[in-house]
């Protein structure tokens, strides 16, 4: 469980997140969703220590991340695995070498042991006769997955993913939520997601924080979503002229 | 009272100027520090040192060949015409272009030349990486950045510039020694008897010690702008000339302050 309290975040004097509170549960994908600029990304990178908050605090498990030591903060990252926007694949390192990079650096396993691993979790992801080529030479919803692969090789407690289909086609983005959501309880790990596609909601929002203007609005389920009466969060969920039809054909 | 505002301004930018100065140095201070942070893993550290070599140093080897033999050439060319009067023995031309190849072109113009090209190519590297998110992806894995990637980069231009220039005096000196004698303007034997005569071997100690420190400036410099862009390929662009100028600006600076502390 990671839980954020009370959480601000200015950049020179431009106040991003204005005080957020919320707790995301282990062994479920908790989304945080709202629109463009509305400061998610800012604040994943504040949960994960990309960027010093301001003031409130960040609790992995009971242990507060700011009163950590550098020792302790470097173990706790490598339970910790990240998917960003753009993938951030190393654009020198082929998928295999990607993938393993994390086993490189941190564990003294044999090239065999390594790449058996690695392998595990390219196979996991599905994705084939893929391991001997360059990010440029794979399609951004096979980037995704080798983001993937390469985020649970260490087998993390806690996987952050900043809109992770984000440029991908509808039916790609379904299955890259879909593997997510999967791996999650697979390996019972805290996941939270950064969206705005109302379709990743629908599909895989178990516990659900809606911020807008860096403060958190609503939070909730997906069950409960299209009942709740908040202007901001009706505005965003029936932006999509799908979401509004559903509405409409209910009544 | 119009003028009293115009020096309140100049006043004024003179004042932003320096204040962003000390901002750039204090910022390059803890960058350093963070460059030369404990390395993660040796085996890994030797191995991207050895691929650095490779990429700033073998890669380099060209373009130094090329530009070393053709300024050889030219200033001897140029020496010999400039000395035109018969009690001047031709082999003088031979030890002033010696002592111009070895004081200061293979050291600074090399250094120049090598701030735009390696230069260039570690400020985009770094800046590429840092706007597609591949320096926060290290960061989230616990791994130290600034150490990981630029730390191998410091050390092999370090290691392999004093090779770089040693080389380009050779062929320098040669290229000076193939102009002269084919056009006969300085005669072979004159040109060896002149490159020998006086020859001081400091001068060599003094040019090798220029380029190390040349090469220290172009590769923390150029990462130091790569690793602080922020925005998109266009920052990374921007960012790649600032390093090119600013490490052309640093190289020229030093080489007058260590020409001052060295020969003096
Ligand atoms: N490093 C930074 N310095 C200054 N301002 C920043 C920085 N990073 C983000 N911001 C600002 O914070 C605000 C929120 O940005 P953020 O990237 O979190 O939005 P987002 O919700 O992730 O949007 P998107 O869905 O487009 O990714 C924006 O107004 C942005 O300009
Ligand atoms: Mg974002």
């Amino acid at each position: 469980m990671i839980e954020a309290i009370d959480i601000h975040k200015s950049f020179d004097d431009k106040e991003v997140l204005k005080g957020i509170s919320t707790k995301f549960e282990k062994g479920k994908t908790n989304l945080i969703i709202g629109q463009s600029g509305s400061g998610k990304t800012v604040l994943l990178k504040s949960l994960v220590g990309l960027h010093d908050i301001t003031s409130g605090d960040i609790r992995y498990d009971d242990n507060s991340f700011l009163s950590m030591d550098n020792a302790s903060k470097k173990r706790l990252r490598q339970d910790i695995g990240m998917l960003f926007q753009g993938s951030a694949l190393f654009d020198s390192l082929t998928v295999e070498e990607n993938v393993r990079f994390p086993l490189d650096m941190f564990t003294n396993w044999s090239l065999e042991k390594k790449r058996e691993r690695a392998n595990f979790c390219i196979n996991r992801v599905k994705l084939e006769n893929a391991n001997h080529k360059f990010p440029s030479e794979i399609s951004g919803g096979m980037q995704k997955r080798v983001a993937i692969a390469r985020a649970i090789a260490l087998n993390p407690k806690y996987l952050f993913c900043d809109e992770p289909n984000s440029g991908l086609d509808p039916r790609t983005s379904i299955v890259i939520d879909e593997l997510i959501h999967e791996i999650t309880k697979e390996f019972d790990m805290t996941t939270i997601v950064n969206t705005h596609d109302m379709n990743s909601v629908m599909g895989i929002g178990e516990n659900i924080i809606f911020i807008y203007e860096g403060r958190k609005l609503w939070e909730g389920t997906k069950d409960d979503i299209f009942h709740v009466q908040n202007k901001e969060l009706e505005d965003f969920i029936f932006a999509s002229k799908l979401f509004k039809k559903i509405r409409e054909n209910n009544g | 009272m119009e003028y009293y505002y115009f020096y309140l301004s100049k006043l004024r930018t003179i004042f932003h100027t320096t204040m962003r100065m000390f901002y750039h140095l204090g910022r390059y201070a803890i960058f350093l520090k963070k460059v030369f942070g404990k390395p993660e893993k040796h085996s890994v550290f030797i191995k991207q040192i050895v691929r650095e070599i490779d990429k700033l140093g073998i890669d380099s080897l060209g373009i130094v060949m090329i530009i070393s033999a053709f300024m050889g050439a030219v200033i001897t060319l140029q020496t010999a015409y400039n000395i035109d009067l018969p009690i001047i023995p031709k082999y003088t031309v031979g030890l002033a272009a010696r002592d111009s190849i070895l004081l200061e072109f293979s050291s600074t113009i090399v250094g120049l030349i090598l701030a735009g090209k390696v230069g260039s190519n570690i400020a985009s590297e770094i800046g590429t990486m840092r706007v597609t998110e591949q320096i926060d992806a290290l960061e989230i894995m616990g791994i130290n950045p600034a150490g990981y990637l630029i730390l191998p980069k410091v050390v092999a231009f370090v290691f392999i510039i004093p090779a770089l220039t040693v080389i380009s005096m050779g062929v320098g000196i040669t290229g000076g020694y193939l102009a002269g004698s084919l056009t006969g303007e300085v005669p072979g034997p004159d040109y060896i008897y002149g490159i020998q005569f006086a020859f001081q071997p400091f001068y060599i100690v003094y040019a090798l010690i220029k380029s190390v420190v040349f090469a220290f400036i172009i590769a923390t410099i150029s990462a130091y702008w790569g690793y602080h862009v922020q925005g998109g390929a266009l920052e990374v662009g921007k960012a790649s000339t600032k390093a090119v100028v600013a490490s052309s600006v640093q190289i020229l600076l030093f080489n007058l302050i260590l020409t001052q502390l060295l020969l003096a």
